[in-house]
């Protein structure tokens, strides 16, 4: 689509809407949406030429609170949603929101081959390691000690590692995020939004009402020590022994992104009739 | 060719069997080819076992010198080029004394189910006489005698295999040739040459189309303006997408592999949200699990078509066998008070132009679609005269670029609001399944959620579908109340009421949802009795049709579950006898 001549650049301020957002008092999610609406403005974009897309779940609620095109679509499919939505109209930047019930649990199967199809997206990830909007359940990131009543005494299940299953099934960036810092999260998200192919930030974004004691991650976050790598062994490795508070790009490759040639093709439908002919 | 019989038939019926690897399917394919050569119409129907390679198979033709949409009674011929498990076709393939039946002695003797119908039987050594032919395959002898009995000019059987086994080379193509001349030569020892009556009818012969329901409606998908598909594989469906995967980029659109269904229709709702008009193609346990973006679709007011070629259900059912129960599904198989379009091809060629209207009425209404074909229609190749386009313009109602206070989900007199694509400036939206106020605001106030529904419902109710809702012919007391695949057997046994003096009208509904109560009465106006033919278990468009429509006089099911197709001859029984009662 073409942009206005000499429009003037739109502000953080000017990708959010005025709706208010429906999250707790002190939740994550408010930091990673001015964290959007910074990475947006900072990369030039117009509002009409990004499109929001989520699932269902507290984060999921993002699209609907920027001036961007929204799509707030079915429990855990949003990444799907978003590769067809890409695919047909590659022109568009198109970035993913979810959280760790919608994309690592319902939608588990949907996260693997879009990091296989590489297709140009930014998928961000609010991890809280709980279902907030059911109201405190475990999630696929939760510890497995930790006691709700729809699994009293824990789960017993080991964790699900999003960063390491992203590398090895083909995520192109790989990057680790906090919601308390929505500067340094707003630069991650450009720099995966500006990285063709999947993008994928996991954005540790604390939930005060479930998991009061996450407001402790502020203390315990750190920026990785090493720089990002374009090995995915090795970016591997470094994420499965890390305590999981390493913040940055862990991993950046250079895969072509999957992009049909839509639009390219000049025939007329009719053109076609000629494979039923006798 | 050998002396003709006595009668000349209407229409002429061969099933040409073996198992896997006889290369049936080739044979049956090659003989449809040689009745379109010679200006005659048929349709091969396809029917296999559950093996992926090497079961049992079998081409059910039938062949007339007018359109032909559905396989007769009985059949005249039955060629087992060996008879590995053709017994399981039993039921498939009814024959009588007046039928022939050829086999190779060197297999074995004929099934004794089949056998026991009388049909006369007459050995002929396939695999020998090919074997005297060195590179030449005993299915081309099949073909050759099946066209010699067929009454088929041997011109137009050298003809077709000219054409397709250029690729083979010169020997291969002189061998076969030479095989299907050494079958069609023995046909007069085995049996009398059947012979069609009427005419060929020279006009239009040459524009013919050679073509299967799933060709046709992923054809009818493009001709409607559908540039984006998401496919997951599935059988009876996949031939669809197979077909657009080369067939989009050629026009600027573009088809994507899904790795599940769940994936295929969340991908085409939001490639449709961009403003491409897209499509999917699955069958019965696939459409299962799309049923809840369909419902996004719904209440997001997304324009998609799912093309549902039905199969034996439920669960994974008999997954390469057709059956029409999916209606239930496809009508109410939504949670929440979800209008919907259903639409329901009722020929080969009628996939193209229906499938093109589901296009057409989801882009209009900014509404899922669902297109009802079924396997039958699906996998059977038939001769047909093209289809015309339906000539309705397939377009979406938009906003322009910065329109000022733009509501998404305005309360507009046809219930359609202007949808912002991506790209528009000034008019962005969330597209939301969650309800919504007019612009578009997650609400769950009772106010917003009555008038959305309400919008939602009038925009389909009062939409203007024309006629094409039905087709309605004929007159008389008695209607045949229809849909899809069985309207060719429902029209064939009207026809031969008609012949016994008995009157009666059709009336095979193509819109199965919304219903249209008015149109109904006016078509059954008078009408004393209406027989509901369908092709499942439990009734469903019969349950469906009393619950939306006050249907006149006495009224009947008639119905039966798959595989077995709805044939001319049980629904003329039906009407004979009621008439009579």
């Amino acid at each position: 689509m073409n942009t206005p001549a000499l429009a003037a650049p739109v502000t953080a301020q000017g990708f959010k809407s005025d709706y208010k957002p429906i999250w707790c008092p002190g939740c994550g999610d408010y930091s990673v949406l001015s964290s959007f609406t910074k990475a947006f403005a900072k990369l030039g974009l117009r509002p009409e030429n990004v499109a929001v897309v989520s699932g269902i779940g507290c984060s999921s609620r993002i699209p609907a609170y920027t001036t961007c095109y929204g799509f707030h679509g079915v429990h855990g499919r949003s990444l799907a949603a978003a590769a067809g939505l890409k695919l047909a109209r590659p022109d568009l930047t198109v970035v993913v929101a979810s959280g760790d019930g919608d994309g690592y649990s319902i939608g588990g199967n949907h996260f693997l081959h879009a990091c296989r199809r590489n297709v140009d997206l930014t998928y961000v990830v609010m991890d809280n390691h709980v279902y907030g909007m059911t109201k405190g359940q475990p999630s696929p990131t939760t510890e497995p000690d930790w006691d709700s009543k729809l699994s009293p005494g824990g789960t017993g299940l080991r964790t699900f590692n999003p960063l390491v299953i992203a590398l090895a099934a083909g995520a192109n960036f790989v990057a680790r995020a906090f919601a308390g810092d929505p500067n340094g999260t707003a630069e991650l998200i450009a720099e995966a939004i500006r990285t063709p192919g999947f993008s994928f930030v996991e954005i540790l974004s604390p939930c005060v009402t479930f998991r009061p004691e996450q407001r402790e991650w502020k203390q315990m976050v750190r920026p990785a020590s090493v720089k990002s790598t374009d090995d995915a062994a090795r970016a591997a490795r470094r994420i499965m022994t890390d305590d999981g508070m390493n913040i940055g790009v862990l991993y950046k490759g250079e895969r072509m992104p999957y992009q049909p040639p839509i639009g390219k093709g000049r025939k007329r439908p009719s053109d076609l009739e000629t494979e039923f002919a006798l | 060719m050998s002396k003709p019989n006595e009668k000349a038939k209407e229409s002429i019926s061969i099933a040409i069997t073996g198992s896997g690897g006889a290369g049936v399917m080739t044979a049956g394919t090659l003989l449809l080819e040689v009745a379109a050569q010679a200006g005659w119409y048929g349709l091969m129907v396809r029917s296999s076992g559950p093996q992926i390679r090497g079961g049992e198979a079998a081409a059910l033709m039938r062949f007339s010198k007018s359109p032909v949409e559905c396989l007769d009674d009985r059949f005249d011929v039955l060629i087992g080029i060996d008879w590995q498990n053709i017994h399981r076709f039993a039921d498939e393939i009814p024959l009588d004394a007046a039928s022939v039946m050829i086999g190779d002695p060197d297999q074995s003797e004929p099934p004794e189910v089949f056998v026991k119908r009388g049909a006369r039987y007459t050995p002929l050594a396939f695999k020998q006489m090919a074997k005297a032919l060195p590179g030449s395959w005993p299915n081309m002898i099949a073909l050759g005698l099946a066209a010699g009995l067929a009454g088929l000019p041997a011109d137009s059987v050298k003809a077709v295999l000219q054409k397709s086994l250029k690729k083979g080379g010169g020997e291969k193509m002189a061998a076969n040739i030479a095989a299907a001349e050494a079958g069609y030569a023995h046909a007069e020892k085995v049996a009398a040459a059947l012979r069609l009556s009427g005419s060929v009818a020279a006009a239009g012969r040459d524009a013919r189309w050679l073509i299967t329901g799933n060709q046709a409606a992923g054809y009818g998908a493009v001709r409607g303006g559908v540039r984006f598909c998401a496919a997951y594989p599935i059988t009876p469906a996949t031939e669809v997408l197979e077909w657009l995967a080369p067939a989009l980029p050629k026009i600027g659109g573009a088809l994507v592999q899904a790795e599940d269904e769940l994936a295929s229709i969340n991908m085409i709702v939001c490639s449709s949200y961009g403003g491409v008009p897209s499509v999917t193609a699955t069958a019965g346990p696939g459409l299962s699990l799309m049923t809840e973006a369909i419902g996004l679709a719904v209440a997001a007011e997304v324009p998609i078509v799912v093309i549902d070629v039905m199969r034996g259900g439920p669960s994974t059912g008999i997954p390469a066998k057709s059956e029409q129960s999916d209606v239930s599904i496809a009508v109410n198989g939504l949670h929440g008070d979800a209008p919907r379009i259903v639409v329901a091809p009722n020929s080969i060629a009628d996939c193209v132009s229906a499938t093109q209207w589901a296009v057409y009425l989801a882009e209009a209404m900014q509404s899922p679609a669902i297109v009802l074909s079924d396997q039958y229609f699906g996998q059977t190749r038939a001769v047909v005269d093209p289809p015309a386009d339906i000539g309705l313009a397939t377009e979406r109602l938009t906003p322009a670029a910065g329109e000022e206070g733009y509501l998404r989900y305005a309360l507009t007199d046809s219930g359609i609001s202007p949808m912002a694509i991506p790209g528009n400036p000034g008019t962005a939206y969330t597209a939301d399944g969650l309800e919504h106020n007019e612009r578009g605001l997650p609400s769950s106030q009772s106010g917003d959620h009555i008038r959305q529904l309400d919008k939602r419902a009038k925009k389909l109710a009062q939409f203007d579908y024309g006629a094409r809702w039905a087709d309605i012919e004929g007159e008389g007391e008695l209607a045949v109340v229809t849909f899809g695949s069985c309207t060719g057997a429902a029209r064939e046994a009207l026809a031969r009421a008609a012949a016994d003096g008995i009157q009666g009208r059709l009336v095979s509904l193509r819109l199965l949802s919304p219903s249209r109560p008015g149109h109904m009465a006016q078509a059954l106006a008078g009408a004393k009795r209406v027989l509901v033919v369908e092709q499942n278990h439990t009734g469903q468009l019969y349950r469906y049709l009393r619950a939306e429509y006050d249907l006149p006089g006495a009224v009947k099911s008639y119905r039966h579950p798959g595989p077995l197709p709805m044939r001319p001859g049980e629904i003329h029984q039906q009407i004979t006898e009621w008439s009579r009662s």
